[in-house]
Formats: C-alpha cells, sequence, structure tokens
C-alpha cells in the first residue's frame, strides 16, 4: 500500500510545481465567479426559490462551483488526459512493466493532483467570493464531515468516469472525441452551467441521476444541506456510482491488458 | 540452471490493411520458432534490423506479451502468467522512453522505487549510494529530471532500473543519442555491475561498440529467425567476408595484377585490393613487392558491421 501512498504524494509535489498554472486557473475561476453571480442574481431575483435555493445558496452554489470545477476534473483532468495519451501512443506498456495496478496507479496520482488542486484552486476562488458575497457555511461538524466526504466521492466517481474513457483507446483508434463528448456530458450533467435541482420534471429526475450529478451537485448540496433526499441519500447515490464505475474500472483494465499481452496493441 | 529459456517460441500478428472498403488480414509471424538459453550472469547483445523481432522477444520475455507458440520461462516462471510477480526481479530500460517522474528532482523517482519494489531502506540506501558514485550522479538528484540532458537522464534511467537488485535486466538501446563519453561510462558501469553483482543483461542495439565493449556473447536475429548465436570473435570468423590490402605504389598506375587478390578501387597511385579471410597477406605482399614500386601498405579487417549486414541480407525469409 506504501507505494501509492508515495505515489499520490509526489502526484501532489508535481501539481505544486506548476505554479503560474494554478495562479491563473484560479484567477480564471474567480472571474468567472463573478461572472455567474451577476447571472445568478437575476435569475434568483426573477423566480425566488428557484430550484428549493435561496439567492445565498444560489450565489455560495457559484463559489463551491468555480472552486471545484479543477479538483474534481469537470473538464477533464491533466491525469488522465496523460493517461489516454499514452494509451494513443502505445507508451501504457511501460506502465505493464512495474509490478503495481494500473487503475489503482492512476488513481493515487489523481488524488494527488486533486488534493493540491483542492487547496489551492478549491481555496483561492471561495476566499474571495466569502469576501464579497453573504455565503453559507456548513454549520455543524458533522456536516463539515458529511462534506469531506461527498468531496472525496465526488472526486472518485470522475476519476471512474475519466478512466474508463482514457481507457477507450485501447480499442478506439482516437478516443479524443469520446473523451470531448466526456466533458460536454460532464459540464450539463455535473450541474456546472445551471444547479440540476432547477430542472423540472422528468429532465431533472435523469440528470440527478447521472453519475457525473454525482460529481459536483452532491457534494455541493451537502454543503448547502439541500440533498432533496437529506444527506444519506446524497452520499450513498455517490457510492453506487463509484461501485459500479470501478468495478467497470476492473474489467475494462482486465480486458485491455489481455488485448495488450494476447493480441499485442 | 539457465535463467532464460525458449522453446520453440513464435509470436504472430494480424495485420488488416484497409484499401477503400476492402479490408485484408493476413499473418505476420514477428518471431519464429526461436530457442535459446541464457544462464545467470551472462551479458547477450541481442541484435537485428528494424523490425526483426528484437522488441517482440523482450516483450515476451517481460510477460507483457504472450507466445503463440513455444513455451517461455524466465527466473524459473512463466512470464505472461506471472507479470507482477516477476516485475520485481527484473529491470527494464527503455532508451527512448523514461519513467522517471518529468517534473519531480530525480530523487523522488528512486524514493518511489523503494516503495514499489518494497527494497528494504538500508539496502535502499546502500544501492543508492553506490550508483550515485559509479554514475557520478550526486548533483543532479535535487535537479527536475526535465532539466536533465539525454545522457544525464539515461544515467538516472539506468539506476532506476538497477536499484531493487534485479536478476535479470534488459536494455533497450540504452546508449542512443548519447556522445561518446557519455556511452563509455555507461558501458563501463554495465560491465561494473554484471561484474560485482552477476546480474544478467540483455542488451539490444544498433551500436556495435556496445557489443564489442559488453558482450560475451552475441545473438543475432533477422525475420524473426536467429541468425547468429555465439561470440563476437566467433562471428567475425563465421562470416568468411573479405579484408581489404591498401597500396600505395611510387605512381599512379593501371589496377595490377595479383594472384589471389583483386583490385577494387583505384585511386591515384593507392589501390584497394580484396582477398578472402582464409588467405595470408604475407604472400600478397611479396609478390607485389617483386613487381611493383611499392611504397606503403596496409591491411584492413572488416567492419562488424559489414560482417552483420552480409548475415542480414544471407537470411532471406523464406515465404
Amino acid at each position: 500500500m506504501g507505494v501509492y501512498w508515495a505515489i499520490a504524494v509526489r502526484s501532489f509535489r508535481r501539481f505544486s510545481t506548476y505554479r503560474i498554472a494554478t495562479l491563473s486557473g484560479a484567477f480564471t475561476n474567480t472571474v468567472f465567479g463573478f461572472i455567474f453571480c451577476g447571472v445568478y442574481l437575476t435569475l434568483w431575483h426573477t423566480s425566488p426559490g428557484l430550484g428549493g435555493y435561496d439567492v445565498s445558496d444560489a450565489l455560495t452554489f457559484v463559489w463551491l462551483q468555480q472552486g471545484l470545477l479543477a479538483p474534481i476534473g469537470i473538464f477533464g483532468a491533466t491525469t488522465t488526459v496523460e493517461l489516454g495519451e499514452r494509451v494513443r501512443t502505445g507508451e501504457v506498456a511501460v506502465d505493464l512493466y512495474r509490478p503495481t495496478h494500473l487503475m489503482i496507479w492512476w488513481l493515487s496520482v489523481d488524488a494527488g493532483r486533486a488534493w493540491f488542486q483542492l487547496l489551492t484552486r478549491g481555496g483561492a476562488p471561495l476566499l474571495v467570493g466569502a469576501l464579497v458575497f453573504d455565503l453559507n457555511f456548513p454549520t455543524s461538524a458533522a456536516q463539515w464531515l458529511a462534506v469531506a466526504v461527498a468531496l472525496a466521492f465526488g472526486i472518485l466517481v470522475s476519476f471512474g468516469v475519466r478512466y474508463l474513457v482514457a481507457l477507450s483507446g485501447f480499442w478506439i483508434t482516437d478516443s479524443r472525441g469520446l473523451e470531448s463528448l466526456a466533458m460536454v456530458l460532464s459540464l450539463f450533467f455535473s450541474g456546472t452551467i445551471l444547479p440540476l435541482v432547477v430542472f423540472p420534471g422528468w429532465i431533472g429526475e435523469v440528470a440527478r441521476a447521472t453519475p457525473w450529478a454525482a460529481t459536483l451537485q452532491v457534494p455541493i448540496d451537502v454543503w448547502l444541506g439541500r440533498n432533496p433526499g437529506g444527506v444519506r441519500s446524497g452520499l450513498l447515490f455517490q457510492l453506487f456510482w463509484i461501485v459500479v464505475l470501478f468495478l467497470a474500472g476492473r474489467l475494462v483494465t482486465v480486458l485491455a491488458t489481455r488485448k495488450v499481452v494476447i493480441a499485442g496493441g | 540452471m539457465s535463467v532464460i529459456e525458449l522453446q520453440n517460441v513464435s509470436r504472430a500478428f494480424t495485420v488488416s490493411s484497409r484499401t477503400g472498403l476492402r479490408r485484408t488480414r493476413r499473418e505476420v509471424r514477428a518471431v519464429d520458432g526461436l530457442s535459446f538459453t541464457v544462464e545467470p550472469g551472462e551479458v547477450v547483445g541481442y541484435i537485428g534490423p528494424n523490425g526483426a523481432g528484437k522488441s517482440t522477444t523482450i516483450k515476451m520475455l517481460t510477460g507483457i506479451l504472450v507466445p503463440s507458440d513455444g513455451t517461455i520461462r524466465v527466473a524459473g516462471v512463466d512470464p505472461s502468467r506471472n507479470r507482477m510477480k516477476l516485475a520485481k526481479r527484473i529491470g527494464v530500460v527503455f532508451g527512448q522512453r523514461t519513467t522517471l517522474w518529468w517534473d519531480l528532482p530525480l530523487k523522488d523517482s528512486f524514493a518511489v522505487l523503494q516503495k514499489m519494489y518494497g527494497v528494504p531502506r538500508a539496502r535502499h540506501a546502500e544501492n543508492l549510494a553506490t550508483f550515485v558514485e559509479l554514475l557520478d550522479l550526486g548533483d543532479l538528484l535535487d535537479v527536475p529530471v526535465r532539466q536533465l540532458s539525454l545522457g544525464q537522464r539515461m544515467r538516472g534511467d539506468i539506476a532506476a532500473a538497477l536499484l531493487h537488485d534485479p536478476e535479470i535486466v534488459y536494455l533497450d538501446e540504452p546508449t542512443i543519442g548519447l556522445d561518446i563519453i557519455s556511452k563509455a561510462r555507461l558501458r563501463e558501469f554495465l560491465a561494473e555491475v554484471n561484474k560485482e553483482r552477476g546480474t544478467t543483461i540483455i542488451l539490444t542495439t544498433h551500436d556495435l561498440d556496445d557489443i564489442e565493449a559488453l558482450c560475451s556473447r552475441v545473438m543475432v536475429i533477422d525475420h524473426g529467425r536467429q541468425v547468429y548465436d555465439g561470440t563476437l570473435a566467433g562471428l567475425r570468423a563465421s562470416q568468411s567476408a573479405p579484408r581489404t590490402l591498401v597500396v600505395d605504389l611510387a605512381s599512379s598506375m593501371p589496377p595490377i595484377t595479383v594472384d589471389g587478390a583483386t583490385v577494387t578501387k583505384v585511386d591515384g597511385p593507392r589501390q584497394h585490393l580484396t582477398f578472402p579471410t582464409s588467405t595470408s597477406a604475407a604472400p600478397l605482399v611479396a609478390q607485389i613487392a617483386a613487381n611493383y614500386p611499392l611504397v606503403d601498405l596496409s591491411v584492413a579487417e572488416p567492419t562488424i558491421e559489414s560482417i552483420i549486414a552480409r548475415l542480414y541480407t544471407a537470411a532471406t525469409p523464406t515465404p
């Protein structure tokens, strides 16, 4: 187990060397935070209580969303994009020479990245947002704990999806098309454009049942205390997707390894 | 007991090519009926032209590719069935790829390897100290890998492949792109590791100086088949590549006539003659000196490149 911890630590350190990228990313998130706040303020003034959110819920949603885009990897993450690249070029064979499990190796790499980006890319915009607007924060230790768990779960779900997309390159000549499709789906169904709570009827039902809803919408709702079925059901919903995606990931890893080892590429 | 054993190993790939809508599939045998054994502590040069099947063989030896036919045993196990277990006992270096952490100082990569292979701390420290000294890595440990020169990075990669005391190391073109001094230093280091630790080394290369400097044994593969296995000297002797006699005459002359040799090139007063390896040069020289105004002469042995080129062309594939 020590090796995976060592890998996560190195991955954290690796991302900490990208100072300019981190700084400009946090700046961009902050700028978009203000833009979204303008839009959401108008929206919640025209229809107060939209999706069960009050105005300060909506504004808190904006800053959490901007802070979590990078750590959760809503637009994809450097790590899994790199894995996709290695699959395309065949360099992934090098990973098979190691006495480590492919999926856990990349999960550790992604965890190190997410932790670093959570501290920097997540912290900075939230701080700015909280200084300018009146935002909601968890009120009890139990709620803080639930937020921490929901965030970790959200990152795991997102990794599960991104890992599958990256490994699709074993069967699709160029998996970049699938990568962009996954990004569009993720952007919409995670609640990045609009909180999923505002979608009415069956569209809302469907949107809130996808794995992407488990990446961003659920953790933010845990923070706000607005999960439609309560915190417990939110966390269980995330756990369900983690189990499904990790089983699929394990299966695809076995199939991909077999393809390389038996078919030769 | 042999550390590597191959018995009649073949590997076929299905290659499908597409022209318009028509799709044709054909089978390519990258390795075809290969058998050999390697004893512990041997340094084997594994050479062949591009596409000869070298990489396919290495992939099968490391277990990331199963043979279509035949049996392989490495360190007593079937590689593809015990890939992870075997990975702890072998080291692999690709000259054109790195396994180091690109953006982090070199020492971080080494620290991860200690955990990855479960090397006891004391042993790791001891190995690291040895390699740092032998490969002169002391000043590089704190430098991010991306800032290292190719030669420095390669030294780092080789140290990384050896830190867990592997029994066998596969080196795929370790000296590619390096300058002469870096090459010499690397060869010295590998010879030292082999001598001190008894590590078995399998080296694929296009640089025959690597082979001359390191390998007690050479295997030549072409079109998936073994065309030579033995010593470098034996390889020289086995191929009767002609030797060359270069004579400088007092003045320009038409091609001279000598029994047992033929003129291949006239360059002013200098003439090049070839004669078979089996013939002694002495009677030829005596003959020329008696009949022509001989000023100077030299005898050139066939280069190892020319010998191997002959071997490659001789081994034409059977359809």
